[in-house]
């Protein structure tokens, strides 16, 4: 693909097959406290979608 | 749901609904953006390109569910979430009087006051009982500063680490200082024992010195800057954050985070003050348009400082991309009020830390458990699912529904939204896409 390039990133809809185990950091507890950003929180299930 | 931008001379596909993200020339970015676009369309927009297999390629993303994927359907969870994260507010007072502390000196609201052993204890025995089948159970060490309760943060380490084995769960601590009482004792015993530190500086001499401020009026920055460059020095490369507050004094906060740098701190957190909106340290609409600018300007030079010496990390920049959240973890969001509580020094419960103090939210007590599960049910429904306004958002997958203390703050409503700080939070992400996607 010459004029589009793809990121190898999770993909959501597959992640819906894990269930979620909420092993994951609680957001607040890393270093914001004062606002929510899910997204940078790595996941702790090592079989992951 | 697509959200296609241009930062830096960069032109970004993100497909909300998988995640994948695109890095596109200006054809295929015009060619998706106005999709279904056929190929006379493209002729006419950029005569003489080379057009052959772009719509092919296209056309390829969207049957792979890589483009224009389908709305998800997340199933909501069944029961109860189990309890895993623990704020402990180990230290109602502080030894320094900063005039933007959103708890007040430390007080939250109230008289100052130091969580006794027995407190810290009880809730740590209820966080154990009430964690179901998780693993990994946290505990902040908050406050206030929670350096002036060190003897009980030590034997809460101990209490903890002692009932791991028998419980076979696994204890993460935190802890979130100004520095002021670091000295050799409590860096070897953070360095071992907390997986995290979280260091308040706001960068520049006179911006530090400006508002963190000691009783007696003088600035703490010589005194906290040599103690946090020890501390960082014997981590030894164990994670921690130099974390900043940027306020309507300083909204070109990107120099405070170059200073960081420059003092040798590579990992770095730079938050946006929580405030009345009439105080005057809350950032204007004017300071908003400043910190949009800030967040694109401070990508750009991360990116220019990569493999370099002078390189940092930002924590709002940290995506991981390919080992991100799973989709459950984005609709549920923090957790406040769930899975997640602070603890007062007298053993109150709170969905979360912001929510300290106020009386209308204590939830319960370490004792006698949640008293009032309605709030606790309110926090429940509190996710993406229930927030209508965030529905056609393009980055609800990355804040989750956002902030639900900033919220009540802003709007008197948990399931609403803080409007400034999702401007902010949009921005954030596009940097931090931008910057994987090079």
């Amino acid at each position: 693909m010459q004029r589009i390039q793809t990121l190898e990133t999770r993909d959501l809809s597959q992640s819906l097959c894990g269930g979620g185990c909420g092993e994951c950091q609680t957001s607040c507890q890393s270093a914001c406290k004062t606002s929510c950003g899910v997204a940078n929180q790595p996941c702790e299930n090592d079989t992951q979608e | 749901m697509i959200h296609a931008y241009r930062l830096h001379g960069s032109h970004i596909i993100l497909d909300v609904n998988s995640g994948s993200v695109h890095r596109v020339d200006p054809v295929a970015f015009y060619a998706i953006t106005h999709w279904p676009c056929t190929e006379d369309e493209l002729r006419a927009a950029f005569p003489g390109e080379n057009l052959d297999g772009l719509l092919e390629d296209i056309r390829a993303l969207i049957d792979r569910r890589k483009l224009f994927a389908p709305e998800l359907e997340v199933p909501e969870p069944q029961g109860q979430r189990p309890l895993k994260a623990l704020c402990l507010h180990v230290a109602h007072t502080c030894n320094l009087a900063c005039d933007y502390c959103f708890a007040q000196a430390g007080r939250y609201h109230g008289e100052q006051a130091l969580m006794p052993y027995e407190v810290g204890r009880q809730a740590l025995a209820f966080l154990l009982a009430n964690s179901g089948n998780h693993h990994n159970l946290e505990v902040d060490f908050f406050g206030g500063e929670p350096l002036m309760n060190w003897q009980v943060v030590k034997d809460l380490v101990a209490y903890a680490r002692a009932r791991e084995s028998e419980t076979g769960k696994r204890f993460r601590f935190t802890l979130t200082t100004n520095g002021m009482l670091l000295d050799s004792e409590t860096t070897e015993f953070c360095n071992q024992e907390m997986s995290n530190v979280v260091l308040s500086l706001d960068g520049r001499k006179q911006v530090h010195d400006r508002l963190r401020r000691t009783a007696n009026g003088t600035g703490s920055y010589d005194i906290v800057v040599p103690k946090f460059q020890t501390f960082v020095k014997e981590r030894g490369g164990r994670s921690y954050y130099m974390r900043g507050t940027f306020t309507h004094a300083n909204p070109d906060f990107s120099a405070d985070l170059y200073h960081m740098a420059d003092l040798g701190f590579h990992a770095l957190s730079m938050e946006p003050v929580v405030c009345a909106p009439g105080s005057p340290h809350a950032l204007t609409g004017e300071d908003l348009r400043m910190a949009l600018r800030e967040y694109e300007a401070l990508a750009l030079e991360m990116a220019r400082r990569r493999g370099t010496s002078g390189a940092f990390t930002f924590y709002h920049y940290q995506l991981d991309l390919k080992h991100g959240p799973c989709i459950y973890k984005r609709v549920a969001g923090c957790g406040s009020g769930t899975e997640y509580f602070a603890v007062t020094p007298q053993g109150d419960l709170y969905p979360c830390h912001q929510f300290a103090g106020e009386a209308e939210w204590k939830l319960g007590d370490v004792w006698q458990g949640v008293t009032r599960p309605e709030l606790c049910a309110q926090f429940a429904r509190c996710t993406l699912r229930n927030k209508p306004v965030c529905r056609d958002c393009w980055a609800k997958y990355y804040c989750a529904g956002g902030c639900a203390a900033n919220a009540w703050h802003a709007c008197g409503d948990i399931n609403g939204i803080y409007e400034d700080g999702c401007e902010m939070f949009k921005k954030r992400i596009e940097c931090a896409i931008w910057l994987a996607a090079l």
